[in-house]
């Protein structure tokens, strides 16, 4: 449930859902979201659900913070509202020309590239959200062992369709961009295609995803 | 191919379409985008015939040299720029605020924005592009919108779908008025940041960073120390949005922003001040000044109000 709202600035509010990162609460913020969604509210014009928090955009010509407010606080959740959650396969290649920080990884995992790639790819991941640059998905939990902290100083380009970790995520660069994550691997799977309007991303908070290995003659031949 | 048709001799540096921007896609990372100023947007657009929210030629620093083939069309230039109009032999310096008639061969040159950003230039009709989600905004980062998502360049066209036949010349006096001080709210992460930081925040001048560009303005000057966590758990952001990284120089969110973030957020912009903050050029200074959340809404519909009433007087 939402535990405090505020304002961030004058035309959105800030819904506080605590400050832990866990499924569960972050399962609560997307309900949320997707309720909020569905009413198409007027004067509303942005949500964006993350870990912990909802940020509710509106157009201050056309509502203002306290009537937002109010109508959060008096709506209606369903408990069993279904998410149509879906679980996707990501192809991965974590051949050296794209895991740029594998080695780096040993050092601070004290774990081989072997191990670190089994322990990765053993692992079902859950979509906290989705954003930053179009489309990218964070998720998460790594396992303890696999947790470090980003780069000291983020790289100026990470290439597009990178994999990389930081702390309890893994995500995906849906563009080229710069970026402090230990990269792992590649995928050519199209994350994000602005083409398609109504569903842009392939991956969306509480989707459930996995990496399946490929290898390097099967990511250039790799078809959608 | 459009028989009416602008012919880009020289793109400009920063020259992009745009409208009223893209809304309800923060949840799939797409920023708002659209015009940086609106008020300037919605002006050209009156001074040329143009439905409010039409498409139009926003550029920033240099703006394009443009040569027209075509039937007579209006212009309009709105912003604080430095332009010619060359007609055969002839070359005027052009006013803001003013439409312009030209006809075949004309050259429409905008030589620089003065002590400002954005300009916008508004054409009398119809512009023969594609709509993404609605609008045609192009944000860079992600590609997305008219031109593939890229900024205009040497080598292409601006081709017109339709022109206006009311082509009346139409005029009002407006001056950009600079500000040094922005109105900012209390962010959500206020208490993180210490009672030194918070009166340097409120008191002292930043200045604007050469790195400013259309998802965000860097400040350099005295530093905020942060006394809690120099890192939140990513969360969403909205235009306006000041946040400080751990080095302590804060930056503010523009309207082609990552969509989540990390960083404490000091403080949010006032949305009556947003027009004029981006408008404040890099090398000068800015100073902060705290606002309730019930004198911004109410100076934001007072500034609204002003705004229709200029566009009532075109």
């Amino acid at each position: 449930m939402i535990k405090n709202i505020s304002n961030l600035g004058d035309s959105a509010l800030y819904c506080d859902f605590g400050n832990e990162v866990n499924k569960s609460i972050n399962l609560q913020v997307i309900k949320y979201f997707k309720t909020i969604k569905e009413k198409k509210l007027k004067g509303i014009n942005n949500l964006t659900p993350s870990y912990n928090k909802l940020i509710i955009s509106y157009d201050l010509r056309k509502t203002n913070y306290d009537e937002v407010k109010k109508y959060i606080e008096n709506l209606e959740i369903e408990s069993s509202l279904k998410l149509n959650a879906k679980k996707i396969e990501i192809p991965v290649c974590c051949h050296e020309s794209f895991s740029l920080d594998v080695i780096r990884l040993e050092k601070i995992l004290n774990l081989s590239s072997e191990k670190i790639l089994e322990n990765f790819l053993n692992k079902e991941y859950f979509c906290y959200m989705t954003g930053f640059i179009a489309g990218m998905p964070f998720l998460g939990d790594l396992s303890e062992n696999m947790r470090a902290q980003r780069l000291e100083t983020p790289r100026v380009k990470v290439p597009k369709g990178s994999v990389g970790l930081t702390e309890q995520f893994a995500n995906i660069y849906t563009f080229e961009s710069p970026g402090g994550w230990n990269i792992l691997g590649n995928t050519p799977v199209k994350v994000f295609d602005s083409s398609v309007e109504d569903k842009p991303t392939l991956i969306n908070p509480g989707d459930t995803v996995t990496f399946k290995e490929i290898t390097l003659d099967q990511y250039n031949n790799y078809n959608e | 191919m459009s028989d009416n048709y602008f012919e880009i001799i020289r793109p400009g540096i920063n020259t992009t379409f745009q409208d009223k921007g893209r809304d309800n896609l923060y949840h799939f990372g797409i920023p708002f985008s659209g015009v940086m100023d609106n008020r300037n947007y919605l002006l050209a657009n009156k001074l040329v015939n143009n439905n409010l929210d039409s498409p139009i030629v926003e550029f920033a620093y240099q703006g394009p040299h443009l040569k027209y083939t075509g039937g007579k069309i209006n212009f309009a230039i709105t912003g604080d720029v430095i332009f010619t109009i060359k007609k055969d032999d002839t070359e005027i310096e052009g006013k803001c605020y003013e439409s312009y008639q030209i006809v075949n061969g004309d050259e429409i040159n905008i030589i620089s924005t003065n002590k400002s950003v954005y300009g916008y230039l508004a054409l009398g009709g119809e512009l023969d592009i594609k709509l993404q989600w609605n609008s045609c905004s192009i944000n860079t980062k992600a590609n997305i919108g008219s031109n593939n998502g890229k900024k205009l360049d040497f080598s292409q066209k601006i081709n017109l779908r339709k022109i206006n036949i009311n082509q009346d010349i139409k005029k009002i006096n407006y001056i950009n008025t600079k500000i040094e001080n922005i109105r900012v709210i209390k962010g959500t992460n206020f208490d993180y940041f210490s009672e030194e930081g918070k009166k340097i925040f409120f008191e002292k001048e930043f200045i604007v960073s050469k790195l400013s560009d259309r998802m965000g303005m860097r400040l350099e000057g005295p530093k905020i120390e942060n006394i809690v966590n120099t890192n939140i758990k990513s969360e969403g952001l909205i235009k306006g949005v000041i946040q400080v990284p751990a080095d302590g120089s804060p930056i503010i969110m523009l309207s082609d922003h990552g969509t989540v973030g990390g960083y404490p957020k000091i403080g949010v912009v006032a949305s009556v001040d947003y027009n004029r903050l981006v408008q404040i050029s890099p090398g000068s200074k800015i100073k902060f000044k705290e606002i309730n959340l019930s004198d911004a809404e109410t100076l934001f519909k007072l500034y609204e109000m002003e705004t229709q009433n200029l566009l009532s007087q075109i």
